[in-house]
């Protein structure tokens, strides 16, 4: 079961250091031919690239498990990025930290209480700037889902 | 026209195990339900299944060809059906609306991956700037 007390509560802040060949690495298994990703010194990261924070973000960064969604009912319903100019490239150490945003339900179409879950990680570059901000939404269903994706 | 126009429908697939234990290895998600053949079907499933992130990851780099790596400003995913082994994805994209914000002209385009049978596994919301040059390539 969800607990509602989990908002605001953050991970502590973690570094990720964006590298050229985690950049290909991640343009190639996404199927991108672009050069703009693979024949530049420092290339921008994917829209989706910022996911890589599971190789940097370690436990008491992560407080996500305190928001305790069932996993047997669990789904990843929605995923955002946002860029506050152009995506951070190669080269760029980022400092990260998480937050539980907010936690709230609703009626389920095919009757049942949905209760979703937000969760917020930050990105600041060497200069302190924000460069970027993921939000994670997670949803338990009332009863088992067919699937996850 | 200031914005480019979608490129061509693109397919993907047959898609393969391989193709999500490749994805898994590039992103850190290692979720065994996407590659342990045993460990899905103990949870109720056929056979592994696609890790969502990645199809919204074609979906990424589709769009990223499109507008411009570089000019991505937000990328809005929503999951909507799994996608399992031998499935044939195609991902297409189309502009909502442009407009100026902070002296910026913006796109706003849907992006959307659907299966062989014509339901979608995943969408995408997202805005891209335009650069002027862009706008002047295009040949208006």
């Amino acid at each position: 079961m969800v607990d509602p007390a989990a908002v605001g509560n953050a991970g502590t802040a973690f570094r990720m250091d964006i590298e050229r060949g985690k950049i290909r690495e991640f343009a190639h298994a996404t199927r991108s031919a672009d050069p703009r990703y693979l024949e530049v010194d420092r290339p921008v990261v994917p829209p989706t690239f910022l996911t890589t924070t599971f190789f940097w973000q370690h436990d008491q960064a992560d407080p996500w498990p305190s928001v305790q969604l069932d996993q047997q009912r669990g789904l990843h319903a929605e995923q955002e990025y946002e860029f506050f100019g152009p995506p951070p490239r190669a080269g760029t150490r980022l400092t990260c930290q998480s937050r539980i945003g907010e936690i709230y339900t609703k009626q389920g179409r095919r009757g049942g209480e949905l209760t979703f879950a937000t969760m917020h990680t930050d990105f600041w570059d060497e200069d302190g700037r924000l460069v970027a901000r993921a939000t994670m939404t997670g949803v338990e269903t009332g009863q088992p889902p067919k699937g996850e994706t | 026209m200031t914005v480019p126009a979608a490129p061509a429908a693109w397919r993907i697939g047959p898609v393969c195990r391989t193709d999500f234990v490749r994805y898994q290895g590039a992103s850190g998600d290692m979720n065994p339900i996407h590659h342990d053949e045993p460990f899905a079907q103990e949870a109720g499933f056929p056979t592994p299944f696609s890790v969502g992130m990645w199809q919204a990851g074609l979906l990424g780099s589709y769009a990223a060809s499109w507008l411009g790596p570089e000019n991505v400003r937000r990328f809005r995913i929503r999951f909507r059906e799994q996608v399992w082994p031998e499935d044939v994805l195609t991902c297409d994209g189309k502009i909502l609306r442009e407009y100026a914000e902070n002296g910026q002209r913006i796109a706003e385009v849907e992006l959307t991956c659907r299966r062989q049978t014509g339901s979608v596994a995943v969408t995408a919301l997202a805005t891209f700037v335009i650069p002027a040059e862009t706008e002047a390539a295009d040949g208006e």
